[in-house]
């Protein structure tokens, strides 16, 4: 059974496709779930890897 | 400079100025909150504020707690040379936004998450981006980098 904005649905009922980003930064993966041709469902995992110093991710260097 | 000073900031050992006084010995309370692709959110940050934080179903502002036992890895001070040295720590478990039983809807898209210390009136500790995102009835999960030298989430080097 998947959540989705229409309550606990069968997977088998829905269309589900899946979608990943690999880069310095990050490896990310995604699922959907379409039902009717509405997204229902969406998650998303995102594993840092190492965090650019421009946006402050290393804290300091001396 | 002395790689274990370097450690010792991150557990706040040395106060050269005016500090808030601790009465506990304990770790703060560190935040993560969710941020639009809209929003300003740099080093610049100095706190949390609830401008252009996302917001959504079972999502509450101000994110989440960074939690786990401990929330954060010891903090750990190495040194490379006799020159160079990297004081490192990163949380112990995966953020997480929404469960199977109560998931997140993010609809608008957002691409930056910032950690603060909610012990300390909300600082900014550090800002990370990805690639930008929405959630729909779902769950939303940052697993954290290798915590070492190289990889950490914070990191203080002299390098």
């Amino acid at each position: 059974m998947i959540t989705t904005t229409k309550g606990l649905m069968d997977e088998t009922l829905l269309e589900k496709r899946e979608g990943f980003i690999d880069n310095d930064n990050e490896y990310t993966t995604w699922v959907e779930y379409w039902h009717d041709g509405e997204l229902v469902h969406r998650s998303a995992h995102v594993r840092l890897k190492k965090m650019p110093n421009f946006i402050g991710g290393e804290a300091a260097s001396f | 400079m002395c790689t274990s000073f370097m450690g010792q900031l991150l557990t706040a050992t040395h106060n050269f100025g005016t500090a808030p006084t601790r009465v506990l010995a304990t770790a703060d309370t560190f935040k993560a909150a969710l941020y639009l692709t809209t929003a300003t959110v740099d080093a610049n940050t100095t706190v949390y504020s609830v401008t252009n934080e996302v917001s959504g179903t079972n999502y509450t502002a101000g994110g989440v707690t960074i939690s786990g036992s401990p929330a954060w890895n010891v903090p750990t001070a190495t040194n490379s040379s006799a020159t160079a040295g990297v004081a490192f720590t990163t949380p112990t478990a995966p953020i997480t936004y929404g469960t199977s039983l109560n998931p997140v809807s993010l609809s608008t898209a957002f691409n930056a998450v910032l950690i603060y210390n909610s012990t300390q009136a909300d600082k900014a500790v550090s800002v990370h981006t990805f690639g930008s995102q929405t959630i729909t009835a779902g769950t939303f999960t940052l697993t954290m980098p290798t915590n070492n030298t190289t990889n950490a989430l914070l990191r203080l080097s002299t390098t």
